[in-house]
């Protein structure tokens, strides 16, 4: 079982670096003289190679499903790198509707982002709890991720658009929202980077946390910028936490994912500020140049269908098929549930991002903005909800 | 009613109407009502047809139909709830903080004044709140009134388009083209292609309209109508006779009534199963089984008998069972019969007998000189043993605690069994008293020759079923899916028009699309390729 369970992984990561070129396949068509959306042999292979980079994620798949006995969506390692798998069929699927090559260059590397965000959490298979032993739950977590996933090709053309859009002569508060949206990508690398370097070599440092149910451990892989209130620091020639993590964050692991959390702003915010003072500019200003032959309204409308076809598929997953299996598992369709109440969120805020623009014309930036909002409210929703608000989903 | 004859076509339109629904010309008067400027493009939305909310002002029943048809009301509610689902988070609602705790302590133990606040607001029980209701209540109530206020104008401008369009109506639509001098076999050629596209074509006069995908102009109207239904079915859940909520504790090897059924169907718990992983038999999970501290559980499970009792209708008959199913439930795999479904929802392992045994106070080997054993759901009072002993059980509590030193039973389910024996030693005629329970064995005067002590005990589980049926959920069901098909309906498709209109030598296209401009612009685009046809213009974007 090992053995495939290795096979499976050397697929994902073929599929991570088939991702990778088609990045720089993508970047090459920038410099094709006609418009983005032209068809060249680079086009055709940054596309031929996220299709092959695809398959290879779906041979990942299928080997773990076997491996495991289980559809392999089952644990932050596995559900995070569905959802970079459906982003990525997302994204193919739009570009056989539009075939823009630039999407290509924005929507693969956080597709790539997202891959290597899901692989620093524990990659072994996980046995299922009996309340998880459900075909609904696959049918709810594939169906709810493929739907997020279209939602975030939305967020990925909004942001094509913003960034070719805004006026970038003058600093405005757009400017710093979109400069703000760029670097909670950087903070993004910045978690991978600084969990690979401590996980390689092999960093822990325990604490002893005594409280009303008695005394437990909690382990750290990074250095303690924030601690357990309440915790002692047992392993020798570590770093002594900075200050405690505010009470009101849920659950035994909260001051761990928070200190990761710290961690990744901070890493973040280097990779940041060192590309600004390369750069000189704001970054949205420096990409800017190379968006000039993108046509807006068709990047808008990308948008717009993302959402058109993603709304549905969400609603199917997130609420309907959720039901089914909650009212299955825990005999009732809907408990409020933090993570559910914020699936209901999800879904009223595209279903307002809907009325705005059909009956309000709410089209172009103000459009490309609520498609950032709602990317934002998906992520806070997969990332944020199980570190500060605690549930019954906190599996994942 | 007043109606509105068109000066250009002469039809005899509703009071209202923006745009004449025969032939597109604006109606002068009207033209406020959709913000249309002369010169500019005209707003298309529901085809200017006369909408109620739009025509009357007037009487208060006017101003409350306009207010909830607004999809600015509409949209301010749908943000409203949104914020207000999103303050439910920030704390955990009551349901899932701790049973034994006072709910006020809680918060403010666990989240200081904040969650003092949060507590004294209500918004602990946000949910179930008066006021986050009324939101859903007024949401529902405005998509039905936006949704009538629109539908039946707008299935009324659709039914009876006329392919001959008035110029003025064609100039001003947002795709756009005149050629000059077309010649015929490109006019065909891309008459064809329509066609090839799925455009249904309709003429008169040499005027030709091109439609396709009107039918999902309804996917709104029929999604609201989904949500609608859901709405009803969830409300429905209030009536007592819809749903059905009780939860019953079943003992391995007894046999109950399953409450809810009005003793109709009994249950009996014939075995109680609870699994966990092992890391030799599970070898795959082995190392995440290391990295937690307690065992995984992989099975809940009670294998059961349902009887159906036929002297439910008399009351304190003795049951008469008939067994009609049997099978086994699991979390996730409840068991359905007649409407009820039973659910694995929890379990309590409990003492179900314990036994004693009797040996001399001062014997340092304990050695045994009778036993006893009692069984603990029903414990009998006196016990007859080897070597002429005699025990009568004087007190029993089941569930011991001491309140405020006095020795009581919280509960009557044996989780923590204790007795008070009086033991009759052979011969003698004055019992000695003890306490004895897990863990206690306490003689009463520190005189007593004999000492009870604990030989074993057996446990069993109890299972805990819900037992639920609900009514309601074909109702959400229904509603569900549509809804389902009404958002695919709507958002999958668009409604696109072309109108082909000659005028002298030239020929004139405009078209118009409910959404996804772009798309129907180069498909048109395609639709003309090497033809002499000018490509239609977005006027939109020229401004
Ligand atoms: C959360 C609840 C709601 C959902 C999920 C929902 C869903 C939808 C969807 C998917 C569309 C089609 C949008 C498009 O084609 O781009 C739509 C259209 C519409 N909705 Fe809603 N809606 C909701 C609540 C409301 C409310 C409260 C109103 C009240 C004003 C309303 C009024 C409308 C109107 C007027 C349309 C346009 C219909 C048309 O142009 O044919 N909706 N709705």
């Amino acid at each position: 079982m090992d053995g495939l369970v290795s096979i499976s992984s050397n697929f994902l990561y073929l599929a991570f670096v088939l991702y990778l070129a088609a990045t720089f396949f993508f970047g090459g068509t920038i410099r094709s003289k006609n418009s983005t959306s032209s068809q060249t042999w680079v086009s055709r292979v940054a596309i031929g190679l996220t299709i092959l980079g695809f398959l290879a994620s779906v041979v990942y798949f299928i080997l773990r499903w076997i491996a495991s006995g289980h559809a392999p969506v089952s644990n932050l390692f596995e559900f995070t790198t569905f959802f970079g798998m459906m982003l990525v069929l997302a994204f193919i699927v739009m570009y056989f509707i539009y075939r823009l090559n630039i999407l290509g260059l924005f929507v693969l590397p956080v597709a790539l982002l997202i891959i290597a965000y899901a692989s620093m959490f524990p990659t072994e298979l996980s046995p299922l709890v009996p309340s998880l032993k459900s075909h609904w739950l696959y049918i709810h977590v594939t169906t709810v991720s493929l739907g997020e996933a279209v939602l975030a090709v939305s967020f990925a053309a909004g942001l094509i658009y913003l960034i070719k859009e805004v006026d970038q002569s003058y600093r405005s508060k757009r400017t710093t929202w979109l400069e703000i949206i760029i670097y909670s990508l950087y903070a993004t690398l910045g978690f991978v980077v600084i969990s690979s370097i401590f996980s390689a070599t092999d960093y822990n440092a325990t604490f002893e946390v005594t409280n009303e149910s008695g005394v437990s451990t909690l382990e750290y892989h990074l250095p303690a910028i924030t601690g357990p209130a309440d915790g002692t620091l047992v392993t020798t020639d570590r770093m002594e936490p900075w200050f405690d993590t505010p009470g009101w964050m849920n659950g035994a692991e909260a001051p761990r994912k928070f200190n990761t959390l710290l961690w990744s702003f901070a890493v973040g915010l280097v990779f940041y500020l060192i590309t600004r003072l390369i750069l000189r500019k704001r970054i949205a200003a420096a990409i800017q140049p190379y968006l000039r032959k993108v046509n807006s309204d068709l990047v808008d409308e990308i948008s717009y269908r993302a959402v058109a076809i993603g709304f549905p598929i969400f609603t199917l997953g997130g609420l309907i098929f959720a039901m089914i299996w909650a009212q299955e598992a825990w005999n009732r369709y809907w408990g409020w549930d933090p993570k559910e109440v914020w699936a209901l969120i999800t879904w009223f805020f595209y279903a307002a991002f809907l009325h705005l623009r059909l009956s309000q014309g709410w089209h172009g930036e103000k459009s490309a903005w609520l498609a950032v909002v709602g990317f934002a409210i998906i992520m806070f929703n997969l990332i944020a909800v199980n570190l500060v608000l605690a549930g019954l989903h906190s599996y994942a | 009613m007043k109606r509105i004859v068109c000066e250009a076509c002469g039809h005899s339109n509703a009071e209202g109407t923006v745009l004449c629904q025969s032939c597109g010309k604006p109606i002068e008067k009207n033209q406020h009502i959709d913000g249309n400027e002369k010169t500019k493009l005209l707003n298309m939305r529901y085809d200017g047809s006369a909408r109620r909310s739009q025509t009357y002002n007037k009487s208060f029943v006017d101003k409350i139909w306009n207010f909830f048809s607004s999809v600015k009301v509409g949209v301010w509610l749908i943000v409203l709830t949104l914020l207000a689902s999103a303050l439910g988070t920030i704390f955990p609602q009551e349901m899932y903080i701790p049973q034994d705790v006072q709910p006020l302590d809680h918060y403010r133990e666990q989240y200081g004044i904040a969650g003092q606040i949060y507590y004294q607001l209500g918004l602990h029980n946000l949910y179930s709140s008066w006021w986050y209701m009324i939101l859903i209540a007024l949401i529902g109530i405005s998509i039905v009134v936006a949704s009538i206020d629109r539908v039946v104008p707008l299935y009324k401008a659709l039914k009876m388009q006329k392919p001959k369009r008035h110029e003025t109506f064609l100039k001003r639509q947002r795709l756009f083209s005149q050629t000059n001098q077309p010649s015929l076999n490109d006019k065909e050629k891309f008459l064809e292609r329509l066609k090839s596209k799925r455009y249904k074509l309709t003429e008169e006069d040499g005027h030709i309209l091109a439609e396709k995908g009107r039918f999902t102009r309804w996917g709104p109207y029929v999604n609201h109508l989904g949500l609608i239904i859901f709405l009803i079915g969830a409300l429905l859940r209030f009536v007592p006779f819809m749903y059905i909520d009780e939860f019953v504790w079943v003992r391995e090897g007894e046999t109950l009534p399953i409450k809810g059924t009005e003793r109709e169907y009994y249950i009996e718990n014939n075995d109680f199963i609870f699994e966990t992983y092992d890391e030799e038999e599970d070898r795959k999970f082995a190392e995440a089984l290391q990295n937690q501290s307690a065992p995984v559980a992989s099975n809940y499970q009670t294998d059961a008998v349902i009887y159906r009792n036929h002297e439910a209708e008399l009351v304190g008959a003795e049951p008469d069972l008939e067994k009609v199913k049997e099978g086994s439930i699991r979390v996730n795999h409840p068991l359905k019969i007649d409407g009820f479904s039973l659910y694995q929802s929890s379990y309590q392992s409990e003492f179900s007998t314990m036994s004693f045994y009797i040996h001399e106070t001062d014997d340092k080997d304990e050695q045994e000189l009778a036993n006893f054993t009692v069984d603990l759901s029903n414990p009998v009072n006196h016990y007859e043993l080897d070597n002429g002993f005699e025990v009568e059980l004087v007190r029993y509590m089941p569930d011991y605690y001491l309140d405020d030193g006095e020795p009581k039973s919280k509960t009557d389910y044996p989780n923590n069994p204790a007795f008070v024996f009086a033991v009759y030693p052979p011969d003698a005629s004055e019992p000695e008293y003890s306490f004895a329970g897990i863990g206690r064995n306490i003689d009463a005067t520190g005189e007593n020759d004999y000492k009870i002590a604990l030989n074993g005990f057996d446990v069993q589980y109890v299972t805990g079923l819900a037992v639920k049926r609900d009514y309601t959920l074909p109702i959400l069901m229904i509603g569900g899916l549509i809804f389902m098909i009404g958002v695919v309906q709507g958002l999958y498709w668009q409604h696109r028009r072309i109108w082909i209109h000659p005028k002298g030598n030239e020929l004139w296209v405009a078209a118009h699309t409910n959404k996804n401009w772009y798309g129907l612009k180069r498909e048109i685009d395609t639709l003309m390729e090497d033809t002499s046809l000018i490509r239609v213009v977005d006027q939109q974007e020229q401004k």
